[in-house]
């Protein structure tokens, strides 16, 4: 089924959107003028925590309401604009007591508290590195992603401390601190409790005159072979972070805004604390998980007017069916957008059913620091399409060249890999320590993104897949070769291969197929209890080791896994099956699943 | 219920789960986790637990408490 364009009354109440005429913002923008827009702090610098917290005290928001924390329990915590400062400022102030140096890296493995935001902006304003994990990993992901960043200090708490970080802490020499958000004076050995430290500090801190091309963060994503990378993103990133969120989130003066992602992955920092702070808006952080009442309530009651969620969470609120949505008065909302994997057309017109507005799709990565194609406020959606480019960022389709190169794929509506142009702000500056795999990110002038995509004639972009094997699970990038180095640790494992397959709520879910070793099961065992029971035993294993937002849902036990000649294992043959889909070129396939 | 969550999360310690704690706390189980449980336990007890109520069985004894009530 076609889904026909949503189009836009252009009279409609509320501010006018910020970008009405495509074309011509596209040839007018310029990201020096956004540059000389945020302009710098008295001594020159240009720092991401300035221009975040104390651009807007000198613009006169000091009082503004920055932060609305709403607690599980149902408490609400306000932060205004000078309010959060003073709590960064401490913040910022612990770390050079620690003697934390420009260019160190600290760390947050942390659930959404009003703490975690003081420390990521506190951070930036030190100029150090702010480093965020996602508190669903295990300890396997947080270790691995620290040792790559050599983590100087680790903020988190006192039950994600014990869980996952004490056993190995001592086995990583950079760690000098671990920050407790909710220890009392009783932390304990090697670590500090949060709230007397910050308490003993000075609220008022001059941010570091960092250059735009400082490193200001990093984030982690999963490759198809290796370990994670540690994607680098220096201050100047503000600059896309300020762009996007006047064109991409059409955030206006006196906006509340909400994101939903959690800070531990690139949406919830680039936009869940960055974009909406350097707009001056009031940004809602909700510090409970996914409850379809609590977020209809949420958007009602705090008058939500910009809200940017995720297709998994659209899709549960899809399951909880539009009636509930009809409950409540959500005549605040004026824009409703959604990134992590694409959103499939029936969520976005859903969304102008049952919340009065289409929800907006974009795309971006971990890598691109920010979204780079976008529906917009003012534009017709074409459901199912992530949009057209932003105004600075030039995206095309390409094929690769048997000699290397890429060839720019012009004609519509023919599926290529999706790649930009460098030299965007927010564009990652390097996979820290990896040189070699960062260059490889790049061909012919263009950066490859791995995702399948066509674009039509029009110039909306379609995605079409992955380039490679990586899985869309949640909203997140799910790299195959972690889950199955994991479970090749299993005494019981001789093969694994991990793929993505299709899942209505999540979009893919991370199943993973198992060949065991002689001898693991005992003849004639291979199906049925002890069969059922070892399932499980890998799957409690990979769970522990890797968290459950990485970890497989699903373990099938295969005598062997289908391999090329040199070893590696057919995933793409794999999902094939799974899907009941044409394989393609098997001419490397050497031996076959059984 | 405990079997539907060893399914689900077989490395969770059930014996030391603090009865009217948060799941999603106490086992280090996500949304997906959750949601996967409450369509286990529609299938094995039989008991239609519409979308709407998942947050009322968050916890062990809220879960059992909802599930009485539903009949099961």
């Amino acid at each position: 089924m076609a889904f026909p364009s949503i189009e836009k009354d252009r009279r409609g109440p509320g501010p006018r959107p910020n970008l009405t005429n495509y074309r011509a913002t596209c040839r007018a923008f310029s990201y020096d003028a956004v540059r000389r827009e945020l302009g710098r702090s008295p001594g020159g610098g240009f720092n991401i925590g300035y221009l975040a917290l104390d651009r807007q005290l000198a613009r006169g928001l000091g009082g503004h309401l920055a932060l609305r924390w709403l607690g599980r329990d149902g408490s609400v915590r306000d932060f205004s604009y000078a309010g959060l400062a003073a709590e960064a400022n401490r913040f910022a102030n612990l770390l050079r007591r620690l003697g934390v140096e420009p260019g160190q890296r600290v760390f947050a493995l942390a659930h959404r508290t009003p703490a975690l935001y003081a420390a990521a902006l506190g951070t930036l304003k030190a100029g150090a590195v702010f480093c965020p994990l996602f508190s669903q990993f295990g300890p396997e992901p947080v270790r691995t992603h620290m040792e790559i960043g050599d983590a100087s200090v680790l903020l988190t708490s006192a039950t994600l401390y014990r869980r996952k970080v004490a056993d190995w802490r001592h086995e990583l020499p950079s760690l000098r601190q671990v920050l407790l958000i909710d220890a009392a004076e009783d932390a304990p050995e090697g670590t500090l409790a949060l709230t007397p430290a910050l308490a003993a500090q000075s609220d008022s801190f001059e941010a570091v005159e960092s250059a735009p091309e400082d490193m200001a963060l990093l984030h982690f994503t999963s490759g198809t072979t290796g370990r994670p990378k540690g994607v680098v993103h220096v201050h100047d990133a503000a600059t896309h972070h300020y762009a996007t969120g006047r064109f991409a989130l059409d955030l206006h003066e006196g906006d509340v805004y909400w994101c939903t992602a959690d800070p531990g992955w690139v949406t919830g920092t680039s936009y869940g604390i960055l974009a909406p702070l350097l707009h001056g808006v009031t940004m809602i952080v909700d510090e409970a998980e996914f409850d379809a009442e609590r977020w209809y309530a949420i958007l009602q009651d705090q008058k939500v007017s910009v809200w940017y969620t995720a297709p998994t969470a659209i899709r549960m609120l899809m399951r909880a069916g539009a009636e509930l949505a009809a409950g409540y008065d959500l005549g605040a909302l004026r824009f409703a957008a959604s990134v992590g994997e694409p959103l499939n057309p029936e969520a976005v017109v859903w969304g102008r059913e049952a919340l009065g507005r289409p929800f907006h799709d974009n795309w971006w990565q971990t890598e691109t620091g920010g979204i780079m194609i976008a529906n917009y406020a003012a534009l017709p959606v074409k459901p199912g399409s992530m949009g057209l480019p932003l105004p600075g960022v030039r995206a095309g389709i390409v094929e690769r060249a048997p000699d290397g190169g890429v060839v720019e794929i012009v004609e519509p509506d023919r599926v290529g890999e999706l790649a930009l142009r460098p030299g965007w702000p927010s564009m990652m500056r390097g996979y820290l320590h990896e040189e070699a795999r960062y260059r490889k990110a790049f061909a012919g002038g263009w950066y490859l993104s791995g995702d399948l995509a066509r674009r039509d004639a029009e110039g909306y972009y379609w995605f079409v897949g992955r380039a490679d094997d990586m899985i869309k699970t949640s909203g997140h990038l799910i790299g195959p070769f972690e889950v199955e180095s994991v479970l090749m640790e299993h005494p019981a494992v001789a093969e694994a291969g991990v793929i993505g397959v299709p899942d209505p709520v999540a979009g893919e879910l991370v199943k993973a197929f198992v060949a065991l070793k002689p001898g693991a099961l005992e003849p004639g065992h291979e199906a049925g209890e002890a069969a059922e029971a070892l399932a499980r035993a890998l799957l409690g294993h990979a769970r522990k080791r890797l968290g459950p937002a990485v970890a497989p849902r699903e373990i099938v036990f295969r005598k062997s896994l289908p391999k090329t000649r040199s070893g590696k294992i057919l995933r793409r043959l794999l999902k094939a099956r799974e899907l009941g889909q044409e394989p393609g070129d098997l001419s490397t396939l050497e031996s076959d699943e059984s | 219920m405990l079997e539907e969550l060893a399914r689900i999360a077989p490395e969770a310690d059930l014996e030391s789960l603090a009865p009217a704690g948060d799941l999603r706390d106490e086992l280090d189980i996500d949304s997906m986790d959750h949601l996967n449980l409450m369509i286990a336990l529609h299938r094995r007890l039989g008991v239609e637990i519409p979308e709407r109520d998942y947050p009322r069985l968050l916890s062990l004894d809220a879960a059992v408490a909802y599930l009485r009530t539903r009949g099961a």
